[in-house]
């Protein structure tokens, strides 16, 4: 018999009228690895503020290793051992790993004076506990992403952790390190800890849930063994509906777009060649510092090449900054939309016209209601979840600000489009969404370049792939005589290459 | 590894205004042997005085994310009223003047902390607005003019000295028993950010605010607590200064302020928070005392002396700023 660690039963929330959560239930044994499944916006942070305290339910019950908890706030929850690491981890960059394990604890008990021996202890003996190996000493602000999670888990399991509530964990880490963060937790899974992860990636679910829990709109939609779910089902209780995972095979080509001939850019990149016809998807993968981003970076003039020739339409052209870029109508859409792609807090209708609000200057002024109008038809056209063209994009999920970085570069009806990690942090039905609108371009004679790691999300979507590798073209293939096993293969560098023309 | 931590040590922000410190008395003393004699020392300690107090205090509002430009201000007011008031009352305590200096700065200091932690007004804002206001109200009140009559007992301690000393010309320099005040300071700062939670807590704040509310860090009380001390502290450095200058003057304090910043960055506290040490900050004081002190013996003319230390500003926190650059550009371990 299973031990019920937390049990949430018909839980309510309303934020301003919004209703956020429509009496949920949740039931997490201890020693399980539970999945809290759902796009972007479900209710899935919400749940998780009202389990650590930080929100007060409405209505319905919490139930915490079998009491039945009364006016419930932040400070009992860590007290009854719930621990959140949440995206950011919240860690301090300025201090040392030792103190950023131990300081949690010593808050918590309200100690004085700080002991830097002690503290030292604490953290190893918690590394210890996890198999991780840290130098305490050094400051957090020099240690990678993965690292910093391995603190912010010490930490949890210093504070007495007997639930573990990861938000979104494997967002910023390599393939590598999502292996290493999931012996970790299957780590803690046996010493009896009961882990709830949040998450919306359907591999990483299948390979560590014992448990999946689905939430739809504030409701719970599905609950159960992960072995009850096959993927089809696991996805249309996820987004509603049926999404078919299409593969992008266009029949024929037409005039080719762009080609470029030997470009070079010393340190990052040499003699890469290739083209582009109308109705190609053309993706570039490689491993970090392949000099996949680079190639972008020299085709919108952030970065230009030192030599080599570009050709666009027939004609060479020369990129030598992004005003030349721009000037060809190629748009860029960048790996970091957060920092690079999107003003936060201006409104959605400034975002999709900043790159093109020339066109909107006429006579000496701006036209608001042609920008509002232009922005209206893309949220229509490429399923913007938004009531109107006001809101700050910062108010919308991952998916919607990235289809309006998408949107922005359309609205200059580019001539290529390259898009970094387009799907970066998008739940599955924006991304099929994004998917289809790149296809519909590409079908208007809009070049389209997808740089990505994501393996699936090339071959479905390319139909020829780019694979560099130490800055050189190490093959280039047709996705429709491949796999994922073989590009990944290609990709480590285990497989021969292969170029086609 | 070893070789490494070495090289680390020895290229800190620290030892970087060390040389620079080093180079330039060098250079000072080659132009004018007098350079090197005891009562350059003491002179030296003398002009730093006053500015160490300041900077100690916005080295810890700096390292918790915040900027104070009220000090000197803050430390007019209460050296003035201070003075005035004793005066008036016919006051000769030593205690009295002390207290009081430092009870005017702390109700200042917690203005600062209620518009900074309670109202969430952006620090530089918040403490432009006090700094004004209370030089407004020292003002007002003075009418411009300076108190010249300090009371006895107070105006005593400007001739009380931890040592003295005869040059060879036969001159006397001493050094002041005030010295004492910074010297325990920085050993009770340092103390406070290394060993208590409380400076932990200061440095987690600075370092990251949503962090530190997360890990249940009452960070509201900790700028209160900062803040708070700080203006205690600078009022107690505002008599200090009147006792050093034997007069109580309304304004000559004021527009050490960007100064005080200037010591504090160039110590290698960054301006963005949460890094920050008392060595460093000492070293900043001491190389701006030394630049503003002794251009002069270099030949260098007196108007020279904003755009020196303006320069040694830009160099300075160039370094820091390159360099932390660096550490976020750097392969992560």
């Amino acid at each position: 018999m299973e031990e019920v660690f937390l049990k949430l039963n018909n839980i309510h929330k309303t934020f301003d009228g919004v209703h956020a959560l429509k009496g949920v239930n949740l039931t997490v044994n201890k020693g399980e690895i539970h999945c809290l499944a759902g796009e972007n916006g479900c209710g899935k942070s919400t749940l998780i503020k009202t389990i650590s305290g930080v929100h007060r339910a409405d209505e319905g019950e919490i139930t915490i290793d079998g009491n039945l908890m009364q006016k419930y706030n932040p400070i009992d929850a860590i007290r009854l051992g719930i621990q959140v690491i949440y995206q950011d981890f919240a860690v301090f960059p300025n201090l040392t790993v030792a103190e950023n394990i131990a300081m949690n604890k010593a808050l918590q008990i309200g100690k004085k004076r700080m002991d830097w021996n002690e503290s030292r202890k604490l953290a190893l003996k918690a590394m210890e506990q996890i198999g991780a190996k840290l130098d305490p000493d050094v400051l957090v602000e020099r240690i990678s992403v993965a690292h910093k999670q391995m603190v912010a888990i010490c930490r949890a399991i210093l504070n007495d952790a007997k639930l573990l509530i990861l938000d979104e964990p494997t967002t910023a880490l390599t393939a590598k390190e999502v292996k290493m963060l999931f012996e970790v937790i299957g780590t803690l899974k046996s010493k009896g800890i009961a882990i709830v992860i949040v998450t919306h990636k359907i591999d990483e679910i299948y390979s560590i849930a014992d448990r999946l829990t689905i939430l739809r709109n504030g409701a719970n939609v599905a609950t159960g063994d992960i072995k009850e779910f096959d993927r089809p089902s696991f996805i249309q209780y996820m987004t509603g509906r049926e999404i078919v995972d299409t593969h992008y095979r266009p029949s024929e080509l037409g005039k080719e777009i762009l080609k470029i001939e030997h470009l070079n850019r010393k340190g990052a990149f040499h003699d890469v060649s290739f083209s582009l016809n109308e109705g190609d998807v053309l993706g570039i993968t490689g491993l970090l510092g392949s000099g996949r981003s680079e190639i972008a970076d020299a085709l919108f003039g952030i970065m230009p090449a030192d030599s080599g020739k570009i050709y666009l339409h027939d004609k060479e052209i020369s990129i030598n900054n992004i005003g030349d870029a721009i000037k060809h109508k190629f748009a860029y859409v960048p790996e970091d939309r957060l920092t690079q792609g999107s003003f936060l807090d201006r409104s959605i209708a400034d975002n999709v016209i900043a790159a093109s609000i020339s066109a909107y200057l006429k006579g000496g002024r701006l036209h608001y209601s042609e920008m509002t109008e232009s922005a209206e038809n893309w949220i229509r056209d490429i399923r913007i979840v938004t009531p109107s063209s006001k809101p700050m994009v910062r108010s919308l999920s991952g998916g919607n600000q990235q289809k309006v970085v998408i949107a922005k570069w359309l609205n200059t009806h580019p001539a290529l489009l390259i898009l970094n990690g387009p799907t970066v942090g998008v739940d599955i039905g924006a991304k099929a969404d994004i998917h289809k609108i790149l296809h519909q371009l590409a079908a208007t004679g809009v070049g389209i370049i997808i740089i990505s790691d994501d393996l699936s999300e090339l071959i479905q979507n390319c139909n020829k792939i780019i694979v560099m590798r130490s800055g050189a073209v190490d093959s280039m293939i047709q996705s429709a005589q491949t796999d994922e096993t073989r590009l990944a293969a290609l990709l480590g560098g285990t497989a021969k290459q292969e170029v086609i023309s | 590894m070893n070789r490494l931590k070495c090289f680390n040590k020895l290229s800190s922000n620290e030892m970087i205004v060390v040389y620079i410190i080093v180079v330039l008395s060098l250079l000072i003393g080659f132009v004018n042997p007098a350079f090197f004699a005891l009562s350059t020392i003491f002179g030296t300690f003398r002009s730093m005085l006053i500015m160490t107090i300041f900077a100690l205090c916005e080295m810890i509002i700096i390292i918790s994310g915040g900027i104070d430009v009220s000090f000197p201000a803050i430390a007019s007011f209460s050296l003035y009223f201070t003075v005035s008031l004793m005066n008036q009352y016919k006051i000769d305590s030593v205690l009295v003047a002390f207290f009081l200096s430092g009870f005017f700065g702390l109700a200042w200091g917690l203005l600062n902390a209620l518009l900074i932690g309670t109202f969430r007004i952006p620090a530089l804002i918040a403490t432009l607005g006090t700094s004004s206001l209370a030089n407004g109200a020292v003002l007002v009140y003075s009418n411009g003019r300076e108190i010249s009559n300090i009371p006895t007992s107070v105006d005593a301690i400007s001739q009380k000295y931890l040592f003295s000393v005869t040059n060879t010309n036969g001159g006397k320099s001493s050094l002041t028993i005030l010295i004492l005040f910074p010297i325990f300071l920085c050993i009770l700062i340092h103390w406070i950010l290394k060993y208590t939670i409380l400076g932990r807590k200061i440095y987690a704040v600075g370092g990251d605010y949503n962090a530190a509310r997360i890990a249940g860090i009452n960070v509201k009380r900790t700028q209160y607590i900062i803040y708070t001390a700080a203006g205690f502290l600078v009022g107690i450095a505002g008599i200090c200064n009147t006792i050093l200058l034997r007069n109580a003057h309304p304004s000559n304090l004021m527009g050490a302020e960007m100064m005080v910043i200037a010591a504090v960055v160039i110590g290698g506290t960054r301006i963005t928070g949460g890094h920050g040490s008392v060595i460093g900050t000492v070293l900043g004081v001491l190389l701006i005392t030394l630049v503003s002190n002794n251009l002069i013996m270099l030949g260098i003319p007196n108007y020279w002396q904003a755009f020196a230390v303006g320069l040694i500003i830009v160099i300075g926190t160039s370094i820091t700023s390159l360099k932390a650059k660096k550490i976020a550009l750097s392969p992560k371990i």
